[in-house]
């Protein structure tokens, strides 16, 4: 085992050097920014075509008393219940109501509200209709009242925390947290695809495997590849720390996790570290078996419906904590990580997570053990006799 | 150190349908320089993997060093392959260490030996650059180095001298006959007959995954009878009756093989006859002449075809 590790130390110290030195790692580095360059652009975008939409509004023909009670009645009710939950009324005048939104002219009303405040008239879609007919009559309910009737204000006292909101925030952690996991494991762990192709189109393999195990180059290779993601994680969070702070908003609060915000972090760097070798381990696994760029491209897509398999047992687990499903998703290796995190924001149970971590560490090793086996079998055509695949697990070389 | 620095016993090895070694014996005496010998495709290869442990073989044993794991003796082996690879953006220096490394030199004490050997082999100037920029012998040097920064005991050579011009193949020989004198095994494959007339002790020929002799040049040598080349005044007589049975005249000459019972009697014979003996040579057989008797004439003309391809390559 010390010969083992230390072989692992040599391959793995020296692919992190070639990453961490190599110009790519800084394009790696800078990967995040672009997605979240392209996000805020798309957001402002969508917010201005969401602001566009919003004008659309109701054409308001009516009496000038009626109007102007309407028009007060809105800007009251907007205030009570929040401007997106009440249409928007334009009073305009003329003597066929229909007209105003007829096709072809250039106006963006959904609606005309026309008649008075007695006998009011609602012109527009089916659609449009169904939508706003409540919110509407609410309006004139209130434009019947008059200026007299003041809106009842509920008087109120805070407390920290109630049963529901505890549950619901631990819920809305343990999404996130899980969310979170599956993202940065999804992003990193396929880059482990490609890790042994340089070896073998640069026919380094041989030296290896004449030097050292097959498991030891995986095992160097996989934490090579962890240290250099991790690397990555603490660059970008620190970023958006900064970020966050100098924009002088505060760190998002999310509510405190069961276990404790300490140790839930602690899980969740252990739940990430275990994640990332159980995936690169498989992947490692399949990838070695290409022997080009290309069919290592080729393998990246079911790979990556592979993962999202995971993500949605895991993420369908999270609201049903010891239902059977849930259990599932806590056992299988794959899904493990994050139904684990989930469960770390939920109870306020220590010992299950070191159960669960060291299980994760048995099929790392089990999968590292099969895909160097495979790689020897299939890559190196060392059969190893008239052993079998799985026999040949259990004994060395 | 084990007397025997190899043992191989009835090694096979399958690839598909094809056995690619098909129950190869080897002893390879420890402190001695050994070759195998074969044309491309006879098994060479496939043999050294599995010597190493980079392949298992699918029937047959083999120890190392004394032990049946080869990796297990890792540290003190070191193997260049038939197919050179180092990784393009090492510094050379440091690819000489990492190989080191591999074998568990500490990688301090391999870059100071690394530097140290360019410096001894002309390429001190190259220590720092990359291998991406190296030209093809500089990295082979490099990748030779690479293979014996770690002093091993035993060093498993694949076609070392493939890709090599004359003079970096003839400072290889030079290198390998230094390592010899120090005690270290080194084993080569080569389809190059020369190189292992010049180099080894002793020799294993393969040919077709088999190996038909394993023994010392001398003994695979002796495997032919000399051959005798005879000059005579006259051309014919009574004394021809005392030539063996296969010579072949050309003018005055004779060629045949050396009888059994020696050369005497047929001198007596000659003189007696009054053959008026002008000249007579007696010579000992190359190793080309018993590789062609050995491994059959087929291997021989492919041996000859993989030199010239080689020859036109370089």
């Amino acid at each position: 085992m010390p010969e083992l590790l230390r072989a692992s130390w040599v391959i793995a110290r020296r692919d992190f050097a070639a990453i961490i030195f190599s110009k790519a790692f800084f394009f790696f580095l800078l990967g995040p920014i672009f997605p979240l360059a392209i996000g805020i652009a798309a957001g402002s975008i969508g917010g201005q075509v969401a602001r566009d939409i919003d004008r659309s509004s109701f054409a308001l023909v009516m009496a000038g008393a009626d109007s102007a009670a309407m028009l007060q009645a809105r800007t009251a009710l907007a205030e009570q219940l929040g401007e997106q939950r009440v249409p928007v009324l334009v009073a305009v005048e003329t003597d066929d109501p229909e007209s105003v939104i007829a096709s072809g002219r250039d106006t963006r009303y959904l609606g005309v509200l026309t008649g008075n405040l007695a006998n009011p008239r609602l012109i527009g879609t089916q659609a449009e209709i169904d939508r706003w007919q409540g919110p509407l009559e609410l309006l004139i309910e209130r434009a019947r009242q008059g200026e007299g009737a003041a809106p009842v204000r509920i008087a109120t006292r805070i407390v920290t925390e109630s049963s529901g909101s505890v549950e619901q925030g631990r819920l809305m952690t343990a999404q996130v947290g899980q969310a979170l996991l599956v993202l940065l494991t999804m992003l990193l762990a396929g880059m482990v695809l490609s890790n042994l192709v340089e070896e073998k189109t640069n026919k380094i393999i041989e030296i290896l495997a004449a030097a050292v195990p097959i498991d030891a180059i995986f095992l160097g290779k996989l934490f090579a590849m962890l240290g250099m993601a991790m690397i990555g994680i603490t660059c970008w969070a620190a970023l958006a720390v900064s970020a966050i702070l100098l924009a002088a908003s505060g760190l998002p609060a999310l509510p405190t996790p069961a276990i404790g915000w300490p140790a839930f972090l602690a899980l969740g760097i252990a739940y990430f570290a275990m994640a990332y070798l159980l995936l690169g381990s498989l992947f490692l696994g399949i990838g070695a078996m290409a022997t080009t760029v290309r069919e290592v491209q080729t393998l990246s897509m079911p790979v990556t419906m592979g993962q999202l398999i995971f993500f949605f047992l895991a993420s369908f687990s999270v609201t049903r904590l010891g239902e059977p499903i849930e259990l599932f998703a806590a056992i299988f290796p794959f899904s493990s990580p994050f139904a684990m995190l989930a469960r770390a924001a939920q109870q306020d149970v220590l010992w299950q997570h070191l159960v669960a971590l060291g299980w994760q560490a048995f099929w790392v090793l089990v999968l590292i053990r099969f895909g160097a086996r495979l790689f020897r079998r299939n890559v190196l055509k060392s059969g190893g006799g008239k052993r079998g695949l799985i026999a040949s697990m259990f004994t060395r070389g | 150190m084990t007397a025997n620095a190899i043992e191989a016993h009835g090694l096979v090895k399958i690839f598909g349908r094809q056995r690619a070694v098909d129950g190869v014996d080897l002893t390879v005496p420890a402190g001695s320089i050994f070759g195998i010998l074969g044309p491309n495709g006879a098994g060479k290869t496939t043999t050294l993997r599995m010597l190493l442990g980079i392949l298992d073989p699918d029937e047959g044993t083999r120890t190392l060093l004394g032990t049946d794991h080869p990796l297990d003796v890792a540290r003190r082996v070191g193997y260049l392959p038939e197919e050179r690879g180092l990784y393009p953006s090492m510094k050379a220096y440091d690819a000489i260490a990492f190989m080191g490394a591999l074998r568990g030199l500490p990688l301090a004490e391999g870059r100071r030996r690394g530097r140290a050997m360019l410096e001894e082999h002309g390429l001190g100037k190259a220590a720092d650059k990359e291998v991406r920029t190296l030209s093809k012998g500089m990295a082979q040097t490099v990748q030779l180095l690479g293979t014996l920064v770690h002093d091993p005991e035993l060093i498993v050579l694949d076609e070392p001298f493939s890709g090599l011009d004359a003079l970096n193949q003839a400072k290889l020989e030079r290198m390998i006959r230094a390592q010899a004198a120090r005690g270290v095994t080194v084993i080569f494959s080569t389809h190059v007959i020369a190189h292992a007339e010049r180099l080894c002790e002793r020799i294993a020929i393969i040919a077709g995954g088999k190996v038909p002799f394993a023994g010392s040049v001398s003994q695979a040598r002796d495997r032919l009878r000399p051959q005798v080349r005879l000059e005579t005044r006259a051309l014919d007589g009574p004394w021809r009756a005392a030539l063996p049975a296969d010579a072949v005249p050309e003018g005055h000459f004779w060629h045949f093989t050396l009888p059994e019972t020696g050369v005497e009697p047929l001198l007596r014979a000659l003189i007696e006859g009054e053959a008026g003996i002008l000249s007579l040579s007696i010579e000992r057989p190359g190793l080309h002449d018993a590789f062609v008797a050995i491994a059959g004439a087929d291997a021989a003309r492919q041996l000859e075809e993989d030199q010239q391809q080689e020859s036109a390559d370089a």
